[in-house]
């Protein structure tokens, strides 16, 4: 086959079949994805969580939609006060909550949120069906701080930048210097190591709080995104945020020299803790058995403690514990990353 | 007189799975003698000056630098040594004054070092060049200077010109030529370029396969092979007779026999017409005659059947 036009398609062929990593990322990542996210959203055995304000009049409603309501979601109905359910929506444990009096129910909800969109427009179209319920329909829209999507949304974003920011800034950096040979030139001199790595945490300090502090002032200003809680207790979950991540990206970089595999191990790890850490939707979709998971991966520890103080109004106590566990981590992650270490 | 052994390897050897790298080498070097270990790709070269350099560990043998191994002396070893990998790459976006800057920290070096590197290394000009925007020979330039910021004892330079044009060539040995003048350093140096050994190096190795062929100066490693000149030919078809018998040959080597050789002589002058009576009295017809003096190329052909770029 002498065909050049051929020949340059069986080129692009040959690259693609010939690099495991490639293969692995182009078929196996995205059917690994398809299956994340499936037992998120397609698992029947969830039910979402919708509170009913009160407790008068409790049992009726499960009485008039039946257990079942149909598709597409099931629902577990919940009873508790205004505090309670918005303390729900803050930490994305409820997508709205409802409130029956006499002559109308009034649902509030986020407009904005699509997820709270269509649980209301479920309970609705249920509530009209044969007429089960009669009473006037109000939506009340949550627009006071704290109990919008962006608030829930920034303070998960700032944790994820900090991720990112270590992984691909510390990470990608020490791959390439090992692959450029300089690693092994620098441990030819009587550089010290701990001063090597102390120095990639101590810059990626200053450029993840610039970071941050940019899309907050964004938020700020745009969205009037506010901190309710302890500066203090933000900074000091920040900072163990950083470490924590900096010691995964120390691990994380310790091995490899090839590119390929590179990306391919550094989205192995921020790819997962992207989609379960309740960055961009509530982790509370996925299966009760994996939550406890959940919460212990550092990304969702760090979203988690952020919110607490962003939405919540959490001080320096609510936040010691996660604190303690990032820079547990970090300690951890980069211990065993300096044990392993290939300079050469 | 005796000289200071600044490096000495003591029947050193090195497996990687079943390929010999390093097969039982010893040699030493003094304080101001510059060695070139000399062979092709895969001679073993690299990975015996890596272990010289501490980066990797002997199977057997024994390595001293300053009369010291490199367990428990590795940071003093360090302070003491220069060295230049095959291919340097500095951090991009970071000019060569910046990356002077950094390496001269490690060693705790005054603030005045750099300059006087950049000096030295001719690279004043460019010193606010981002190290991402040199050509070949300046970063091999630069590469050579931050070898060079400690004013090491024991240099080890691997292959520092491959790659680099005829011109960049000289000028790194212009460089190691006036360091060699003004410094006491002892220097190993890979290449596989004869000329680079044979213009730098007071002693060459000639290495391959893991081992050493032949050790000496220039001149002991030409006596070796024969001492004189060359006479190379390609001819159509055999000679019948011998030519060995010819006036002053010495030796008669053939690459294709029968047709394409290479005879060495002591006298060219005597050699040369009787060469030229045989050919046309044996009515063959000379496609290729070349004349010259004995180069390690040719012995080093003659000691491994290829040669050194091969």
């Amino acid at each position: 086959m002498n065909n050049s036009f051929l020949q340059l398609v069986f080129l692009q062929f040959r690259s693609f079949y010939r690099e495991p990593a490639i293969l692995f990322w182009a078929i196996g990542f995205p059917i690994i994805m398809a299956g994340v996210l499936g037992i998120a959203f397609s698992n029947k055995e969830i039910k979402r969580k919708v509170m009913i304000l009160g407790s008068t009049d409790s049992a009726s409603f499960e009485k008039v939609l039946g257990a079942d309501i149909g598709m597409p979601s099931r629902f577990t109905f919940i009873y508790g006060t205004k505090s309670q359910a918005e303390l729900g929506i803050k930490r994305g444990e409820i997508q709205l909550y409802f409130l029956p009096s006499s002559d109308r129910i009034t649902f509030f909800l986020d407009p904005t949120n699509t997820e709270a969109q269509n649980t209301y427009l479920v309970l609705e179209r249920e509530f009209r069906r044969d007429n089960k319920v009669t009473k006037k329909i109000v939506v009340q829209p949550l627009t006071s701080f704290g109990t919008r999507y962006i608030d829930f949304l920034i303070p998960g974003l700032i944790a994820l930048g900090i991720l990112n920011s270590c992984i691909w800034g510390i990470s990608w950096t020490l791959i390439n210097y090992r692959i450029k040979k300089l690693l092994r030139r620098m441990i030819a001199t009587p550089m010290k190591k701990s001063y090597f790595f102390l120095a990639q945490f101590s810059a990626r300090i200053f450029i993840t709080i610039a970071e941050a502090v940019f899309l907050f002032l964004f938020a700020w200003i745009f969205f009037k995104v506010q901190i309710s809680g302890s500066l203090l207790a933000l900074a000091i979950v920040f900072l163990c945020g950083v470490i924590a991540f900096s010691g995964l990206a120390i691990l994380v970089s310790s091995k490899t020299a090839n590119t390929e595999v590179a990306n391919g191990i550094i989205n192995a790890v921020t790819l997962p803790m992207m989609i379960l850490s309740g960055i961009f939707f509530s982790y509370h979709n996925f299966p009760e058995w994996l939550i406890p998971v959940i919460k212990v991966l550092p990304l969702t520890m760090l979203a988690d403690a952020f919110r607490s103080i962003f939405i919540e109004g959490a001080g320096t106590k609510d936040i010691l514990l996660p604190s303690l566990i990032l820079l547990a981590e970090g300690i951890v992650f980069y211990w065993i990353g300096r044990k392993i270490y290939k300079w050469n | 007189m005796d000289k200071e052994i600044l490096i000495e390897v003591n029947k050193v050897k090195k497996t990687f799975k079943s390929l010999v790298a390093v097969n039982d080498v010893s040699f030493k070097v003094n304080a101001g003698e510059y060695l070139a270990l000399l062979g092709p790709n895969g001679a073993g070269k690299t990975t015996l000056i890596e272990m010289i350099e501490g980066i990797q560990k002997q199977d057997s043998g024994e390595i001293f630098i300053q009369g010291k191994s490199w367990d428990g002396n590795a940071e003093e070893l360090h302070g003491i040594m220069g060295i230049s990998l095959q291919e340097t790459h500095f951090v991009d976006h970071n000019s060569v004054e910046e990356t002077l800057n950094l390496f001269s920290s490690f060693y705790g070096l005054p603030k005045s070092r750099p300059q006087e590197i950049l000096e030295i290394i001719g690279l004043d000009a460019k010193r606010k060049t981002y190290v991402n925007h040199l050509s070949g020979g300046q970063r091999q330039k630069l590469a050579l200077g931050v070898a060079l910021l400690n004013n090491p004892k024991v240099l080890l330079l691997d292959e520092p010109t491959t790659g680099l044009d005829p011109n960049a060539r000289r000028e790194i040995w212009i460089l190691l030529e006036k360091l060699k003048h003004t410094s006491k350093t002892a220097m190993i140096l890979t290449t596989h370029y004869m000329e680079e050994a044979q213009y730098l190096c007071d002693r060459i190795i000639i290495m391959n396969k893991g081992g050493f062929l032949a050790e000496g100066t220039l001149s002991q490693l030409i006596k070796s092979y024969g001492e004189g000149e060359i006479i190379q030919f390609l001819v159509n078809k055999p000679f019948k007779e011998s030519l060995k018998s010819l006036p002053s040959v010495k030796k008669v080597f053939w690459e294709i026999r029968g047709t394409k050789g290479k005879l060495v002589v002591s006298d060219i002058t005597s050699t040369l017409p009787h060469f030229l009576a045989l050919i046309a009295k044996e009515n063959l017809k000379l496609l290729e005659l070349e004349s010259r003096k004995v180069t390690l190329e040719d012995l080093f052909i003659s000691l491994t059947g290829k040669a050194l770029n091969e």
